[in-house]
């Protein structure tokens, strides 16, 4: 009798389910009892409304909302009008895109964002750039580039962050299509490249990006380390109240953060479904206007326009990181000077050694909760293999969940309960968490390649008498090992990354590089904070490189493998 | 050593079935031919009788390889070699591993096994190519070598899934011949599906018409 797999699938899928998609309801229920009054840790015991009271009392509510939903629906508008009119230009050179998008992809929001603050500030990069022989400046101007009062410097921030993932997982998507033939079959009826680009080519994308495309509309509407650096300070966006108030001091203020919190889920769900209502209206329209068969407007500027931003957004990206490294070994660097004056390891000398241990916990809590997500990833797809059968619609789903629901909307609630079982503040509950958002992306990385290998390799070693376990270990994993390691990194890099999390499950026990790097950002000194934003960011590049150069080595003497990735 | 079809039938699931119930016996050195335009599903009854359909497809009937029902075996436990269309030597692999990875666990100790691959390859003309890498084999070496590592599992039987079709003329008689050559010396019964007239010519076995569904 065959089995199928059965008991794999089986343990596999109670791992996710208590593992990952457990905490994040848990957190959701506790963190909507807070909100309706019950947090027996501060005396509060009966059902009442009194935390909307005090939030609806708190003053500049009505602006954070409007921050709130202005930043993350326009970062998220922005960034996927951007990568989709990128996309027509760059489709067919996914490897280069997928070269030059890699570090930027790596880069932890917090690194992106304390280099793009000295950028663009008024004492900044563009403005030294510019002065004094055009501004007539020689003192750095008192306007607000950054946390101004619209977020435009948050949702700028964003941009560089979600443009290329959005970008790859478009061309990953685009790879899917017969891109070309549809061009062509477009162009020969009349059509210009940019309408079959619009009128064809995107309308069978996007399904496949719209998950995607939800996460990061979740994360824009709940984002709180880059709104803590670039986005306005008072009142600030909703997740960055909630964060002050969570940690302010009198803890009445914990009862207004849940209702906010909760609040936030509700947005994020709303918005959720109002971009699918959206959604149905472009698809209406867009029928309208298609069955129109004009053919007279060229889309050409536009799609030329979104790739010249992706441009920008890039060099933006890079002279943010750059300026982190400089300022990390500046000694003095004043306005307009464009370069430091005086150069110095001062800094290095005088940090370095808390920073290397402050990395080195980073390392450890990455490490472990990347291993422990590729694991459960490997499972899971080797369970499919197993029954011989692809991903239901519900799983897919599943997976995507803690990308989905807005961090703080569960992590306020999740830490309540970590407090009560006595976990809070410790390194494997911060672990843990990690792994909740690690494992989503590690599974979209992985997914793919994994079911692009030739079935027919794991059917010849079938046929030559190794049985699944044989299978697996010996023929699938060793020529997938470079997508395994790329997912890897890219499971390191979103663990990296994380702020918040980091910040509520550790309860300020546990410091990371982005915690501290987040924490200095406000702080006089960009020199310290440029340290730990570089080492921020070097830490996924070193394990991104490892993850490309490995398999090189690995696999020189086999060309199979090589033209395969390089394919 | 025999490989009997009995009444085997192929359907994606919730569907009709893709041809008609099959029954066939191939004796021992034979080589039986199933033909038919391509999309009929040969390559599906391949699998089905291989133990490698996917979770979409069900089957009917019976597989009965030397009196032994196989029908609801995992592809590993039924001795069934498979030569496919590309050689698919593993790409991880040197072409000695690949063969050696073939080669059943019952043969003991590095020497003696080491020294059977080492045969393998000169039968298959390819010695001293032990440590190459199978991406700078020609066709004809990886169709030859990919041959030796199904033959080394000792199949009870072994399916050809047209693995001619991708080589060039001249090379295609050469390794066709040797393929039936060693099929026919090792009194393997094997089942090619082809839609080229010349294999089954070739084969000399008895000739099945794959017909769709209408």
């Amino acid at each position: 009798m065959r089995r199928d797999g059965r008991l794999l699938r089986m343990v596999v899928l109670a791992a996710v389910v208590i593992g990952v998609i457990a905490p994040v309801m848990l957190g959701l229920w506790e963190t909507a009892r807070v909100a309706f009054g019950i947090l027996p840790a501060i005396g509060a015991d009966t059902i009442s409304l009194a935390p909307w009271t005090m939030l609806a009392a708190l003053p500049g509510l009505e602006t954070s909302l409007r921050l709130t939903l202005v930043t993350g629906f326009g970062a998220t508008l922005l960034s996927l009008l951007v990568a989709a009119g990128a996309s027509a230009a760059l489709y067919s050179r996914p490897r280069l895109v997928g070269r030059i998008l890699t570090p930027f992809l790596a880069a932890p929001h917090a690194a992106i964002a304390i280099g793009l603050a000295f950028v663009i500030a008024p004492s900044g990069w563009i403005a030294r750039l510019l002065s004094p022989w055009a501004t007539g400046w020689d003192t750095p101007p008192g306007i607000a580039t950054v946390h101004d009062p619209f977020g435009l410097a948050l949702i700028l921030g964003l941009m560089i962050k979600e443009v290329p993932f959005l970008l790859l997982v478009l061309l990953a998507a685009l790879n899917q299509l017969p891109v070309n033939a549809h061009l062509a079959a477009g162009r020969s009826l009349g059509y210009g490249r940019g309408l079959v680009w619009i009128k064809v080519i995107l309308p069978q994308i996007y399904p496949l990006i719209r998950l995607p495309v939800f996460a990061v509309l979740a994360f824009s509407l709940s984002v709180v380390d880059m709104a803590v650096i670039l986005g306005p300070s008072n009142p600030p966006t909703l997740a960055v109240g909630i964060t002050r108030w969570a940690f302010a001091p009198d803890t009445q203020m914990l009862l207004p953060a849940a209702a906010a919190a909760l609040l936030l889920g509700g947005i994020a769900g709303a918005g959720i479904a109002g971009w699918i209502a959206a959604e149905r209206f472009v698809a209406v329209a867009g029928r309208w206007w298609l069955r129109r068969g004009g053919r007279g407007v060229s889309a050409e500027p536009g799609l030329s326009t979104a790739t010249t931003l992706l441009s920008a957004l890039l060099a933006l990206g890079a002279a943010s990181l750059l300026a982190l490294a400089l300022w990390s070994v500046a000694w003095r660097w004043s306005f307009p000077m464009v370069l430091p004056e005086s150069w110095s390891g001062a800094t290095w000398n005088r940090h370095g050694a808390q920073a290397a241990e402050t990395a080195l916990t980073t390392l450890g809590i990455a490490v472990v909760a990347t291993l422990a997500a590729l694991v459960l990833a490997v499972a899971w797809l080797e369970g499919e293999d197993r029954a011989r059968r692809g991903r239901a619609r519900w799983a897919e789903v599943l997976i995507y969940i803690p990308l989905l629901v807005p961090q703080v909307a569960f992590l306020y609630g999740l830490n309540v309960a970590f407090l009560r079982a006595g976990i809070s503040g410790s390194h494997l509950a911060v672990v843990w968490v990690h792994t909740l958002f690690v494992f989503p992306y590690v599974m979209i990385a992985l997914s793919d390649p994994w079911r692009r290998l030739d079935r027919r390799y794991p059917a010849t070693a079938a046929a030559l008498g190794s049985g699944p376990t044989r299978r697996l270990f010996l023929v699938k994993l060793p020529i997938l090992l470079q997508p395994l390691l790329i997912a890897a990194a890219i499971g390191f890099a979103v663990s990296v990354a994380q702020y918040l999390p980091t910040l509520f499950i550790g309860a300020g026990r546990v410091a990371t590089l982005t915690t501290e790097a987040v924490a200095l950002s406000s702080g006089a000194d960009r020199r310290i904070a440029g340290l730990y934003g570089l080492l921020q960011a070097l830490l996924p590049w070193l394990v991104f490189a490892l993850a490309l150069l490995i398999p090189l080595w690995a696999w020189r003497h086999r060309r199979g493998l090589l033209a395969r990735s390089a394919s | 050593m025999t490989l009997v079809l009995d009444r085997l039938c192929v359907a994606p699931r919730g569907t009709a079935p893709l041809f008609p119930p099959l029954s066939l016996t191939v004796e021992a050195g034979v080589v039986a031919v199933v033909m038919g335009p391509s999309g009929v599903g040969k390559s599906t009854l391949l699998d089905a009788i291989g133990g490698h359909l996917q979770h979409d497809f069900e089957t009917a009937g019976r597989v009965i390889l030397n009196d032994r029902d196989v029908t609801s075996l995992p592809p590993e436990a039924r001795e069934i070699g498979v030569l496919f269309q590309d050689a698919l030597l593993f790409p991880h692999l040197s072409v000695g591993d690949n063969l050696a990875f073939g080669l059943g666990p019952k043969l003991r100790g590095q020497k003696a096994r080491r020294e059977t691959v080492e045969h393998a390859l000169a039968q298959a003309g390819m010695a001293g190519f032990h440590d190459r890498d199978p991406a700078t084999l020609s066709g004809g070496q990886k169709a030859r070598a990919a041959l030796f590592r199904t033959l080394l599992a000792e199949p009870k039987a072994l399916l050809l899934d047209e693995p001619f079709s991708r080589l060039d003329a001249g090379l295609r008689d050469e390794i066709r011949r040797f393929v039936f050559t060693q099929v026919s010396e090792r009194g393997i019964p094997a089942l090619l599906v082809t839609h080229d007239a010349a294999d089954a010519e070739a084969a000399g076995g008895p000739i099945v018409d794959l017909v769709g569904r209408a």
